[in-house]
């Protein structure tokens, strides 16, 4: 379970969180929405103690994030950044086999070179294997970087919007990859959207933010709402249910 | 990291081995006095020749080399920029700022003193340059070598004009300009202590490489990276300090060998590190073999032949790169 309480963050006098209160408890894919400057990703680099916590506490399974040793809460909890760039000229194989570097500290077992060769089929890695992350396509890099944070075998997966430079086949396989190990090995996902119909279409709830509050918190049908929606994103937008689930004509 | 991923073939290994073994026998062979090696043994002049001095000699180009080029691969990770190293971005010229100024206020201090406040200087001095590349926009890499190459200048002209006031010119050169002409048994052992600097990287080599991915990557894998820049930061002052304090400092090795090994072979530390000790190694002893060569029987410090040859490289490497990219 991921607890987050009274969290507010400033960049010098900016406010860009502001009394934060959030529990996800564990299983389960939790969709991150809002508007740009809605404080997701300051969010998300809190919870994965990437930045320095100002006011209010976290804590992942019971570690508080300020607290606990940054090996320890690297085998609870992975994250991927938005934009990740790797300027170092590693292959594949490599760059996926360092996400296991919290579990062995550089060391690989066997277990582990299965870990990554799962990682490696998971997302469709294969044929790049041995290819320099520097020759790959956006989108390539993207996958490969997923599997890194796959491959660190953590309960917890933040990723940040992950689906940037995706094509529209291997969004849905990330989509789907990611329901199926929230479904099949009981991992907590929390993911940053701003696809709003992927969100409905494989997340268990969204959590809306805007201007450093969440302001909406339920199942993808109470959430995608023209009310909740407009009160989100400012403007009215056409909601139409198809097999249940609601989809988001925003572009009408 | 994983070993069947970038394991070199055994072949490269035994022919950069024998490279440098054959580098290794000729700087023995190669110098004023006639030294035939066949004589070795049974000529007691020349064994005392050969562990007096061409031993010593080849020992402290093979140490300076390996442990300069590996601070220009940990300054390079440190500053996430492929362009700087140690003698281009404030390192050497702070510790040849410091030991002036030791040796200035207490001249009758030893070698290893000198050489630790040349070390802390020279962390004074990275440290600063490292706050100010962080903060430089990442999108302009350029900067953050030219940033490093005026205020290694500033810190350079500062010692020069120290120097000057206290007449100690001639002395500045000696740690500005590599040269291992005046190396004998008993004035380079210090520099061995760059071979543990170069054990340390070793344990390291998985950390350096996550390193090179950025702050929030490595404290993503649980790595303390305020730690290993502190770290990675003493082991480029002491292997630069102990450069300028026992022979010189030799430019260029550390910029031109961990980018050719990294165009060879990629960036994994793990992997890569062997290769560019031994290429430091390989391309130090081969220009003071060829600096003692090239106006026989006078010689050309090393330093003078690496800033022709690296500046070679420097200049191909950067032009590659616009190519490439």
């Amino acid at each position: 379970m991921i607890r987050i309480e009274n969290v507010s963050f400033k960049h010098r006098t900016t406010p860009i969180l502001t009394d934060v209160s959030l529990t996800i408890p564990k299983g389960g894919v939790v969709a991150l929405i809002g508007p740009n400057g809605a404080g997701k990703s300051s969010l998300l680099s809190l919870v994965a103690r990437l930045q320095p916590l100002q006011t209010g506490a976290i804590d992942i399974d019971g570690l508080p994030v300020d607290s606990t040793p940054g090996r320890e809460l690297a085998r609870v909890i992975a994250i991927l950044r938005q934009d990740t760039t790797v300027a170092s000229r590693l292959k594949v194989r490599e760059l996926v086999g360092f996400g296991r570097f919290p579990h062995g500290r550089g060391r690989l077992t066997a277990a582990d070179h299965a870990i990554i060769d799962a990682a490696i089929a998971r997302f469709d890695l294969a044929d790049l294997a041995d290819r320099f992350i520097e020759t790959l396509s956006g989108g390539q890099r993207q996958r490969a970087l997923v599997a890194m944070a796959f491959a660190q075998g953590t309960d917890y997966l933040l990723l940040d919007e992950p689906l940037n430079n995706l094509d529209m086949y291997y969004a849905r396989e990330l989509m789907r990859s990611l329901r199926s190990i929230a479904d099949g090995k009981g991992k907590t996902v929390v993911i940053v959207l701003h696809d709003i119909n992927q969100a409905s279409a494989h997340a268990d709830r969204i959590v809306a933010m805007k201007g450093g509050r969440i302001v909406a918190d339920g199942t993808p049908t109470e959430i995608l709402t023209p009310e909740t929606l407009e009160a989100v994103f400012g403007f009215n937008m056409r909601v139409e249910t198809i097999e249940g689930k609601p989809f988001v004509l925003h572009q009408l | 990291m994983s070993a069947r991923a970038l394991q070199p073939s055994l072949r490269t290994g035994t022919i950069a081995g024998l490279g440098l073994a054959v580098l290794f026998v000729l700087s023995l062979a190669v110098g004023v006095s006639p030294m035939p090696l066949g004589r070795v043994l049974s000529d007691p002049e020349a064994l005392q020749l050969l562990l007096v001095s061409r031993l010593p000699r080849t020992l402290a180009a093979i140490l300076s080399g390996a442990g300069l080029a590996i601070a220009g691969l940990i300054m390079q990770t440190l500053a996430r920029n492929r362009f700087v190293e140690p003698a281009t971005a404030g390192t050497a010229q702070s510790a040849e700022l410091g030991i002036l100024l030791v040796t200035l206020l207490f001249p009758a201090a030893a070698l290893p003193v000198k050489t630790l406040v040349a070390g802390g200087a020279a962390l004074l001095g990275t440290s600063i340059f490292l706050a100010t590349a962080h903060r430089l926009p990442p999108a302009q890499p350029f900067l953050v070598p030219l940033f490093g190459i005026v205020y290694g200048g500033v810190i350079g002209a500062a010692a020069t004009y120290a120097a000057w006031q206290a007449d100690l010119l001639q002395f500045l050169a000696v740690w500005t300009n590599g040269d291992f002409s005046g190396v004998l048994r008993g004035r380079y052992e210090l520099l061995w202590i760059a071979a543990v600097m170069v054990a340390i990287a070793w344990f390291v080599a998985d950390r350096l490489t996550i390193m090179a991915l950025g702050r929030e990557a490595s404290i993503g894998l649980g790595i303390d990276y305020a730690r290993m820049v502190q770290i990675g930061l003493v082991l480029v002052s002491v292997i630069t300090a102990l450069a300028v304090a026992v022979v010189g400092m030799i430019p260029f090795v550390g910029l031109a060998v961990p980018n050719i090994v990294s165009r060879l072979m990629g960036d994994n530390v793990r992997g890569t590190l062997g290769w560019v000790a031994a290429g430091g190694a390989g391309l130090v002893l081969a220009c003071d073999i060829a600096g003692r060569l090239i106006r026989y029987p006078y010689e050309i410090p090393v330093g003078t032949v690496m800033g022709v040859v690296g500046g070679a490289i420097f200049l191909w490497l950067l032009f590659r790169r616009g190519a490439h990219a």
